[in-house]
């Protein structure tokens, strides 16, 4: 949970003096330290490498893969632009934003109506949602097709965003809901002593104390949303999005032969996500593993 | 808080229910519906055939060959991804100088480096890999290995290590996820368990073993489903990354592909529907058994 991460003991700091190093600790920390800086290279290596080979020749590219460019060739990138990125990158962008708001807006409607009140229903309402969580995409992959083509929504940005928002909701529902069991009722019910309604009550008091949740699940819908590939692959053909356009680098004829374009087209829908990561990794990862430990 | 409170509860309900309605929950049912059909998908016409598909289906060596490649992510994928996430989890807490419940200075850096693949999309990753896996000499893995006087290998290109290759690309990308799932439920557990055992003169491993692992159980446990959920699917990787896609002698081929294959490019909806359904029962058939074969005594502390 985002809140427990807050207060929680990390071993590295605040270590009484009282233990002792000896040599076998100090090579214990030693072989560590190899073990992950190996990994820690396993994981860097490839990211780097495919950064680096947005400034390269293909020749130098599959002819001498470790080195870095003689002559950085940064009209890869103009080459990249040329092949649309920008529009992919826009359709990225009007989709999710579209699929996250109205993710989050729904998704915590449902859940607050759930965690809060009693009706006939409820239990069954959660856990169709819930069950939602266990079955890739996948299973329904043919009819779900059918479904927004006979709703003419193919292709469209606004067809894309309420399938983004269904599928997403599984996931929102089951952790608002949880987030908002945690809350107290005290606040809600003096703001109900003070007229205010229903409706009030949730926009005014309990969506700002849920705060903390939101933004988890924010975080876990926009990252969830911004690489979603099965979903616009099959229901967006005609105006595809950038993961679909990325994916595309490697069938596509029009790059074939130049392998500098390709890895500038992969710097650009990479380097917003690695930007935006490292500025809020803490975030970003209480956010994704947090609905986990649940 | 009575009045008009049905009316809030559906008002609030029913936008949201009717969404998921209309585009997971139908098409669910859809799925099922279809299976026992000729659906070509594209006519309007079809015919009831009973279970004619999943008769076909028991004979189709194609997907039995996908269905294998699914089994070997599935037992794969979790092993190796846990194995090096608990392996990673141990040296970050227990690796430091010090008392035997230490962690490791740098322990930041490594969880923000090991994490870095989860928030990439699978295709980036697969185009990333693709020319990493490069079968000429001096491609990425090749020249690396060349350094060691191995290769070079045909990786992709190659019928016997392609799916390997698959294997390798999910469990690099999965690894951060689950060791930071770890680290966070180590870290949620009070320090003076550690503390206990090590004045009781438990040693590093001892500690994680007896102490720290059953305290996890529940995550490990969790990790194992989501893993395995994942190996089911893979798609995205294995249509964007390997040869064909569905790898050179459908090597690759999982279950996904087959129903994105016969569902759109061969026009046959019904029988695609019908993979969908075994793909149903297969997920939840596998979810349920490692719920079972996992489940120990939950730990209170």
């Amino acid at each position: 949970m985002a809140i427990k991460t807050q207060n929680r003991t990390d071993p590295s700091v605040s270590q009484p003096e009282t233990w002792k190093r000896t040599r076998g600790d100090i090579s214990v920390t030693a072989a560590s330290h190899i073990v992950l800086v190996v990994w820690s290279f396993v994981v860097i290596v490839p990211f780097a490498w495919a950064l680096v080979a947005s400034t390269k020749t293909t020749g130098e590219i599959f002819g001498d893969p470790w080195s870095l460019p003689a002559d950085p060739q940064w009209g890869n990138f103009e080459n990249a632009w040329d092949k649309n990125v920008g529009e992919y990158l826009l359709n990225s962008v009007i989709v999710v934003s579209g699929g996250v708001v109205l993710t989050m807006l729904f998704g915590s409607m449902v859940a607050y109506v759930l965690a809060r009140y009693t009706f006939p229903g409820n239990r069954i309402i959660f856990y169709v949602f819930a069950s939602g969580m266990m079955f890739p995409v996948f299973l329904a992959i043919v009819p779900l097709f059918f479904v927004v083509k006979s709703l003419d929504m193919l292709s469209t940005y606004h067809g894309l965003i309420l399938v983004y928002v269904a599928y997403s909701l599984p996931f929102t529902v089951f952790f608002m809901h949880a987030f908002f069991r945690t809350l107290p009722t005290s606040v809600a019910e003096a703001a109900v002593m003070d007229g205010a309604s229903h409706t009030g009550v949730f926009f005014r008091v309990m969506l700002p104390m849920a705060k903390p949740g939101l933004l988890s699940i924010g975080i876990f819908n926009i990252l969830g949303q911004w690489n979603q590939f099965v979903l616009p692959q099959f229901l967006s053909p005609d105006r595809p999005l950038l993961t679909q356009a990325v994916a595309s680098l490697l069938s596509n004829q029009r790059y074939r032969a130049d392998w500098g374009t390709v890895f500038a087209f992969l710097a650009i829908a990479m380097i917003p996500v690695i930007v935006a990561y490292l500025a809020f990794y803490r975030q970003v990862q209480s956010g994704l593993t947090s609905g986990t430990l649940k | 808080m009575q009045y008009g409170k049905y009316r809030f509860i559906v008002g609030f309900l029913i936008a949201p229910l009717a969404l998921y309605a209309v585009f997971v929950i139908s098409p669910f049912i859809q799925t099922f519906y279809y299976s026992f059909t000729d659906w070509t998908g594209v006519s309007p016409e079809f015919e009831y055939v009973g279970l004619t598909n999943f008769e076909l289906l028991w004979k189709d060596d194609l997907f039995r060959e996908a269905f294998f490649n699914n089994m070997f992510l599935l037992v794969g994928l979790p092993v190796l991804t846990v194995l090096l996430a608990l392996l990673f989890a141990f040296l970050l807490n227990v690796g430091g100088t010090g008392a035997g419940v230490r962690g490791i200075a740098g322990n930041g850096f490594y969880k923000l480096a090991f994490f870095a693949p989860q928030v990439l999309s699978v295709p980036v990753i697969a185009v990333i890999w693709y020319v990493i896996f490069s079968s000429e000499s001096a491609g990425l893995a090749n020249s690396f290995f060349g350094w060691f006087g191995l290769g070079p290998y045909e990786w992709l290109a190659s019928p016997s290590m392609a799916l390997y290759c698959v294997l390798w690309v999910l469990t690099w990308g999965s690894v951060g996820f689950y060791l930071v799932l770890f680290n966070a439920a180590i870290s949620s557990v009070p320090r003076d368990i550690f503390e206990a055992a090590f004045i009781d003169g438990a040693g590093r491993l001892s500690t994680f073993l007896r102490v720290t692992m059953p305290l996890l159980w529940d995550t490990i446990q969790t990790s194992w489903v989501y893993l395995a959920i994942l190996a089911l699917d893979a798609y995205a990787l294995v249509v964007v990354m390997t040869i064909g896609p569905g790898g050179p002698d459908n090597s690759t081929q999982v279950m996904a592909l087959r129903i994105a294959q016969e569902g759109f490019q061969n026009g046959k909806a019904g029988y695609a529907s019908a993979m969908g359904v075994v793909l149903f029962f297969v997920t939840l058939l596998v979810a349920a058994l490692l719920l079972r074969a996992t489940r120990r005594e939950r730990i209170e502390y």
